[in-house]
């Protein structure tokens, strides 16, 4: 048996074989094709959870995607522990494993609930109120404990086990929703031959055919004409269906996000499936056919576990065959409920009374109700609920006042009326229009191609809706380019209908009562809490939304909004559509992390780029740091070395011997056509028209604002050819830079630009062995000093392959860069490698690099400037073609701040005592004695140990710093201040010399 | 995610192919050294900001790489055109009233 609750013969799954699944360490028994919620109800569980402010006892409301109180953490292992599931979305497997939420220490006995007696203090907008005083008791009292107080479930402590998919799909007629709306409206498209996709949030197609038991389509009960017509679509080529599919977002230009829930149904997934896949679907037309939600009626403790929809326990009874109750009551607004009433009724559950607050509404329902002998109270509402854990009665009065009845009910079935869910529309930008006579809001002008149709478009009755949905279907291929078809519409045999209903509190919830009548039950929000909210002064619907938290739950208001607009309206004393709905939101539903970020973490989270040298480096030992997207050898540790020890190593090498270091990860350029020269002259500060062929320039690139954006040598290869080469970071924006004022500033210049950073390999060889290591295997190069001086450039062969010959220094001592053809790097690399351990070489990292330019003084843009600092700040006004007339920058520069006394300059600076090394970033003063907060005249922007010059070195930006020389300045730091000394930038071989020793 | 039409590839791509560059038609002085500080200062700084339509550059990044200009609704984020690098600002956009 799979539940006391299950009725024999009735729901759809007679031949289904039993699951076994535990619910708080309670084993139970279902059957598949159960979610949790209806396996939980078939076994007489409605007591699912505690609710987010109050802990009140909660119970299941719904039986779909808009319950606000039945969630619960699903646990398959260790990792797999996703919180804030829908007991009502989730599949029942064999082994499923449950937990509630929110409560300690059990679900029946949850001490949190003195919030619920101690309300008062927590009513709308508690929290700008109640825990104000004192301040500082905010952050280190009041909000830790509320919310460890409040709360939905617990977020995994684990990484994320499962894999997501995505996949991108393009569809002339997209069907959201497939009830008998959409799968009419998809039926009509698909016969045309378009592409066809139609997706719904759950397991099975048929919408509210779930429980509409009237409904005849084609001859056959409704539920099973959706089944057939689906099967017919799944196996139509021009068609794809995706069950278990919400469209949770609607984007710009017929841009829609879905997700598709994989593997989370089953028992076993295994890790070939993914557990969700994202689909992004761009569709030519979209027929929205999302449905209606039922309302609840908003009455004293109406969130008693046992108070349902209506409709919800409709579907219980004719889709799961479970019974929600022995004894139920029925709470209602509108016909929609009779309807239920009269199918549990027909299934041996005794009806106490349905509680209608109409007063004397008349149709076939009701006097079917009444024929089955149930009792039938009109102009009567529920003003209270009893019981605690579960409902036990109703206590019923006339409307308008009178004596009261108590009713024993095991459950109450209620129903507002529908509201239709325009959702998807109004993410689409489209605008709502209030309906007076139904009170609802229904599409009113669009912004996108799409349509709505059925319920969610405020047509009632099922044969209006099969006929409006096929109509929009055909004109929606049709608007996508389809030819006409000929088609079979579905002919609609028996149908129900009903609308209306009511809005906001029901009588004995009104202003003048103080009772717990819930409107949002995932938020706690009652109807008194946004009457206050008015009371309070707000007067926007937005504002009463923000501070009563109304609709702002995960399941966004999908069952309270209406109820809260209705009262607030009421409260504020405005018609319903003066007061406006608030915004619509993407996800409708929540949407994993894993969804949206698919493969996108971890190794595949961004590129990874390596050097064609990389996995000598990798043998060696290297340590790596990331730069940018580039993994760069960092230093070469030999055994027993630490990072100071192979740095120190390193740096000596290169100023005794020789060191190889791979620079193939600079950006380079190359700047071709006949126009070059007048080009490059543009867009860096220094002249290029009498640069020489064959030699080499540092180059400055400037933003318009003055300011230094990248620097670099430059080697003019020919009259019209230049090979640039920028930063490692720069390197994308230089081009992108560069390739902008080509375009759109110069496009009269005959110039072609082209990325070649990837295609050559770079080897710096740089010390007093470099040419002695280089010149055996060049080829076609004179390597005196005549003929290749520094700074200087020629094109020839090395090792047989190309090279571009490079005679330039980043350390100061005699160097050179040895270009060759990517693919070539790592087998020159290696005979440069076997030569240089004749002499001694060491490979060095971007440490090493960096402390020896640091010794020279030369800069690192983007270290030692920060997007503030000009060519003079820098000290490089050399490098400026003062009888330019254009550069770019060239009047940005010329601002009366950028050339106003007391910039910032970068210097050196010495430590008093040479053993200490400054914080690169420490700020600097005059007087370290002055008050706190000091004023900062500047700071560290490269700091190193160097072993070359026996003592420690920085570079920093002071203000006025060139003028400061030899002066004594301070860098106070946590653990005492230190003495430095300003002095110039260059710390080894100042005159020179060694660029040519 | 928008479509918009490089019209270089002449072909509506997805907006993730595309980068901003900010506000079009704002000219570069041929004498820029000779600039004011008053005109640098609209050149630089000042940028329209409406609500409504706002002519824009856009790159085709990922795709022809080519620099070109847009109209967009900054209410609606609707691209109501786009044209190329150098073309003259349309008097009259598609759309817009007789």
């Amino acid at each position: 048996m799979s539940g006391a609750f299950r009725i024999p013969g009735a729901g759809r799954f007679k031949q289904a074989k039993t699951a076994r699944f535990s619910f708080d360490g309670q084993s139970y028994t279902g059957i598949e094709g159960d979610t949790l919620a209806s396996a939980l109800l078939a076994n007489g569980v409605h007591l699912v959870g505690r609710s987010f402010k109050y802990h009140r006892p909660r119970g299941i409301l719904s039986a779909g995607a808009e319950e606000p109180n039945a969630l619960v953490e699903i646990k398959r292992d260790a990792a797999r522990k996703t919180p804030n599931v829908r007991a009502t979305v989730q599949e029942l497997y064999e082994g499923l494993d449950a937990q509630s939420q929110n409560r300690w220490p059990s679900l029946s006995f949850d001490l949190g609930a003195v919030s619920d007696v101690a309300s008062p203090l927590l009513s709308a907008g508690f929290y700008y109120k109640t825990f104000m005083w004192p301040k500082a008791a905010w952050k280190s009292l009041y909000e830790p404990k509320i919310r460890a107080a409040a709360g939905l479930g617990v977020s995994p402590d684990k990484p994320d086990p499962d894999h997501y998919s995505s996949r991108y799909a393009h569809c002339d007629v997209l069907v959201l929703g497939g009830g008998a709306a959409g799968i009419a409206a998809a039926l009509a498209a698909a016969e045309t031959g378009v592409r066809v996709i139609l997706a719904d949030e759950q397991a099975e197609f048929g919408g509210s055919l779930r429980f509409e038991s009237g409904a005849k389509i084609d001859g056959q009960d409704g539920f099973a004409w959706a089944q057939a017509a689906v099967a017919k679509l799944a196996a139509m080529d021009n068609v794809r269906v995706l069950p278990r599919t919400t469209a949770f977002g609607y984007y710009a230009q017929n841009f829609i996000g879905l997700v598709e829930r994989v593997s989370d149904h089953l028992k076993a997934p295994g890790h070939d499936l993914a557990r969700e896949r994202l689909w992004q679907v761009r569709a030519k037309r979209v027929v929205l056919a999302s449905g209606a939600i039922e309302r609840h009626m908003v009455f004293a403790d109406n969130d008693r576990p046992g108070i349902m929809l209506a409709g919800a326990a409709r579907t219980y009874l004719n889709h799961y065959g479970v019974a929600v109750g022995r004894n139920v009551g029925v709470y209602t607004a509108n016909d929609s409920a009779y309807a239920a009433a009269i199918d549990l009724k027909k299934a041996g559950v005794n009806v106490a009374a349905i509680v209608d607050l109409r007063d004397n509404p008349t149709g076939p329902v009701i006097d079917e109700a009444r024929a089955l002998g149930i009792e039938v109270n009109f102009g009567r509402a529920v003003i209270r609920a009893g019981g605690k854990l579960r409902v036990s009665s109703m206590t019923v009065q006339p409307k308008n006042g009178g004596g009261e009845r108590t009713i024993a009910v095991d459950a109450i079935l209620m129903s507002a009326g529908w509201t239709p869910s325009v959702h998807l529309f109004s993410q689409s930008r489209g605008k709502v229009a209030f309906n007076d006579e139904t009170k609802r809001f229904v599409p009113g002008t669009y912004a996108q191609d799409c349509v709505s149709v059925g319920a969610c478009n405020g047509t009632d009755g099922l044969s209006a809706t099969v006929d409006e949905a096929y109509a929009a279907g055909a004109k929606a291929a049709k608007d996508a380019g389809a030819k006409a078809a000929k088609g079979n519409k579905p002919k609609v045999d028996a149908s129900e209908s009903w609308s209306r209903g009511m809005l906001g509190a029901a009588p004995g919830a009104g202003p003048d009562t103080t009772v717990k009548a819930f409107v949002d039950f995932q938020n706690d929000v009652t109807a008194k809490d946004i009457r206050q909210a008015v009371h309070e002064g707000m007067r926007s619907i937005e504002h009463v939304k923000r501070f009563t938290t109304n609709g702002m739950a995960t399941d966004q208001g999908k069952t309270s909004n209406m109820h809260g607009l209705a009262i607030a309206a009421e409260t504020l004393g405005k018609a319903i559509p003066e007061v406006g709905l608030t915004t619509f939101r993407a996800p409708y539903t929540p949407v994993t992390f894993g969804a949206i970020v698919s493969h996108a973490r971890g190794p595949l989270f961004d590129p990874t780029r390596r050097t064609a040298i990389h996995p000598w480096a990798e043998a060696q030992g290297a340590v790596f740091e990331d730069v940018g997207q580039w993994k760069r050898a960092w230093y070469f540790p030999k055994a027993g070395e630490d990072m100071h020890a192979a740095v120190d190593r390193e740096c000596v090498a290169v100023r005794k011997t020789a060191g190889l270091f791979d620079a193939s990860t600079l950006g380079k350029i190359e700047v071709v056509g006949p126009d070059a020269a007048k080009f490059m002259e543009l867009l860096y500060t220094n002249p290029w028209e009498k640069l020489e062929p064959g030699r080499c320039r540092y180059g400055i690139m400037l933003r318009e604002d003055g300011f230094i954006y990248d620097d670099g040598v430059v080697g003019r290869l020919a009259p019209d050819r230049f090979h640039v080469t920028t930063t490692t970071g720069g390197a994308p924006r230089v081009m992108n830079h560069m390739e902008d004022y080509l375009q759109t500033e110069f496009p009269h210049l005959n110039v072609w630009l082209t990325s070649i950073t990837e295609q050559w390999a770079v080897i710096a060889v740089q010390g007093p062995k470099s040419r002695d290591i280089i010149a055996p295997l060049v080829e076609g190069i004179d390597m005196s000093d005549e003929a290749l001086p520094h700074m200087s450039v020629r094109e020839g062969k090395i090792c047989g392959v190309p090279t571009r010959l490079f005679r330039m220094s980043f350390t100061g001592e005699r160097g050179f860069e040895v270009n060759v053809p990517a693919d070539y790097g790592q087998a020159v690399w290696e005979a440069l490698w076997a030569e240089g351990q004749k002499h001694g070489a060491a490979a060095y990292g971007t440490e090493a690099m960096h402390v020896l330019r640091a010794e020279k003084g030369y800069i690192i843009v983007g270290q030692d400037t920060d997007g503030t600092v000009t060519p003079n700040d820098a000290g490089l006004d050399w490098a400026v073609g003062k009888k330019k007339a254009d550069f770019v920058g060239i009047r940005g520069m010329a601002r009366p701040d950028l050339v106003a006394k007391g910039r910032k300059q970068l210097v050196g600076l010495k430590t008093k005592d040479p053993k200490v090394v400054l914080e690169e970033g420490a700020q600097i003063v005059e007087d370290p004695k002055q008050a706190i907060p000091m004023k900062m005249i500047g700071h560290v922007t490269s700091s190193y140990w160097s072993e070359n010059c026996g003592r420690s070195i920085a570079l920093a930006l002071v203000a006025g710093g060139r003028e400061r020389m030899g002066e004594t300045l301070y860098v106070p730091m946590p653990d005492g201040v230190i003495e430095v000394e300003v002095t110039g930038m260059v710390f080894f071989d100042e005159t020179g010399g060694r660029l040519n020793g | 995610m928008l479509l918009i039409r490089c019209p270089y590839c002449e072909e509506e791509r997805p907006e993730l192919e595309f980068r901003n560059a900010g506000e079009a038609h704002i000219a570069r002085s041929a004498n820029m050294a000779g600039e004011s500080d008053d005109d640098f200062e609209k050149f630089f700084f000042i940028r329209s900001n409406p609500k409504g339509i706002i002519y824009e550059r856009w790159r085709h990044m990922h795709g022809c790489a080519r620099f070109f200009n847009a109209v967009r609704d900054t209410v609606t984020d609707k691209f109501v055109m786009t044209y190329k690098a150098g073309e003259p600002k349309p008097s009259k956009l598609p759309g817009a009233g007789k």
